[in-house]
């Protein structure tokens, strides 16, 4: 297979699940205007989601479309982060999930944009308003959740330890990566690390909460080894063209 | 309404520079940060404006409906207010 199409799937995967997790909170959001607030976001990861699902199949050019990757494709073959599969929980676990996710984007894209491959960097162009956007959302309700009240706090802070086990696999590299990444094709995302971390802490530190003390992290994701969450997500994503695979509407 | 969704703010739009800032409805938030963010994923998701406001509702004070005769009548039979009375010039145009 080849690097870019590889590179480029996993991308899409990290924001196709992510969007369809977060569009599980649609019509369930804490009050009417956060529920289409978070909508609006889960919406605009399915539409960078679909450009980068596009240019896949494209560079794929074995036939398959942008649909047959997102609802043909079994658990073992999807390459997105651990991080993003992970289960909604209450809101405050949404939002930390997401603040996490939204910091590491930011600087993603901000790099992406500079890429070689012209389809990728104009994908990144565009994301990158929408998820400065993203993050400001996000940190705001995590400051609100953990300097809030005593509940909301623990509840956050809780997320907070549930979820940093997971961050380490957003800055790993592999020979896939290094190699398109020489090319100033992929971001090397190992030199994102530092000021990620430094950005999150200082969320963190604003809304009271702490940074956990463990460094053990999980991975798996980009070798399609996924948390048991992944297959229920997935199979809900997928049970309508599955069933009535030549569908149209 | 369930008071767990925040005090209520009033949201205007304006749709371009120089135009007024139209009100376009209300919204509830925690805060003055929630409130622009919710007035902007609520009210301008389709390109309505490019600058908002957004207002706490008890900030404003409105008239009511007993002030309507008082308030209002008073100006129905003085039509002298309105300047229709002067010929407008062909070359002016629509005023």
């Amino acid at each position: 297979m080849n690097n870019l199409f590889i590179y480029t799937l996993r991308l899409a995967d990290n924001s196709l699940v992510l969007a369809q997790r977060l569009s599980e909170w649609t019509g369930h959001g804490p009050f009417l205007e956060e529920d289409l607030a978070l909508t609006n976001v889960a919406l605009d990861t399915f539409g960078t989601a679909t450009s980068l699902l596009e240019y896949a199949a494209q560079v794929e050019g074995k036939g398959r479309s942008a649909d047959d990757l997102a609802y043909f494709r079994n658990e073992r073959e999807f390459t997105n982060v651990l991080l993003v599969e992970q289960t909604n929980g209450d809101y405050a676990k949404t939002i930390i999930r997401q603040s996490f996710i939204d910091h590491f984007n930011l600087l993603l894209y901000t790099e992406l944009a500079k890429s070689k491959d012209e389809t990728l960097a104009g994908i990144a162009q565009k994301a990158i308003k929408e998820v400065t956007y993203h993050v400001r959302h996000s940190s705001a309700w995590a400051i609100r959740f953990g300097d809030g009240t005593e509940e909301s706090h623990n509840r956050a802070q809780d997320a907070v330890n549930e979820l940093w086990r997971f961050t380490g696999e957003l800055f790993e590299m592999d020979e896939v990566e290094n190699a398109l990444s020489k090319e100033g094709i992929a971001v090397n995302t190992s030199l994102l690390k530092e000021k990620w971390e430094k950005q999150v802490t200082d969320l963190l530190t604003k809304a009271t909460l702490k940074k956990p003390e463990t460094s053990f992290m999980q991975t798996g994701g980009r070798k399609g080894m996924h948390t048991e969450h992944l297959g229920y997500l997935l199979s809900e994503m997928q049970t309508v063209p599955r069933m009535y695979p030549n569908a149209k509407w | 309404m369930s008071d767990s969704q925040g005090p209520l703010w009033e949201v205007f739009v304006q749709k371009k520079a120089g135009q007024p800032f139209v009100h376009c409805g209300s919204l509830h938030a925690f805060d003055k940060e929630m409130a622009l963010q919710n007035a902007r994923d609520l009210y301008t998701r389709r390109n309505e404006g490019m600058a908002l406001w957004v207002v706490p509702s008890s900030a404003i004070t409105a008239s009511s409906p007993e002030d309507m005769g008082s308030f209002f009548e008073p100006a129905n039979d003085k039509v002298y207010r309105h300047p229709t009375f002067y010929q407008i010039p062909d070359a002016i145009g629509h005023m």
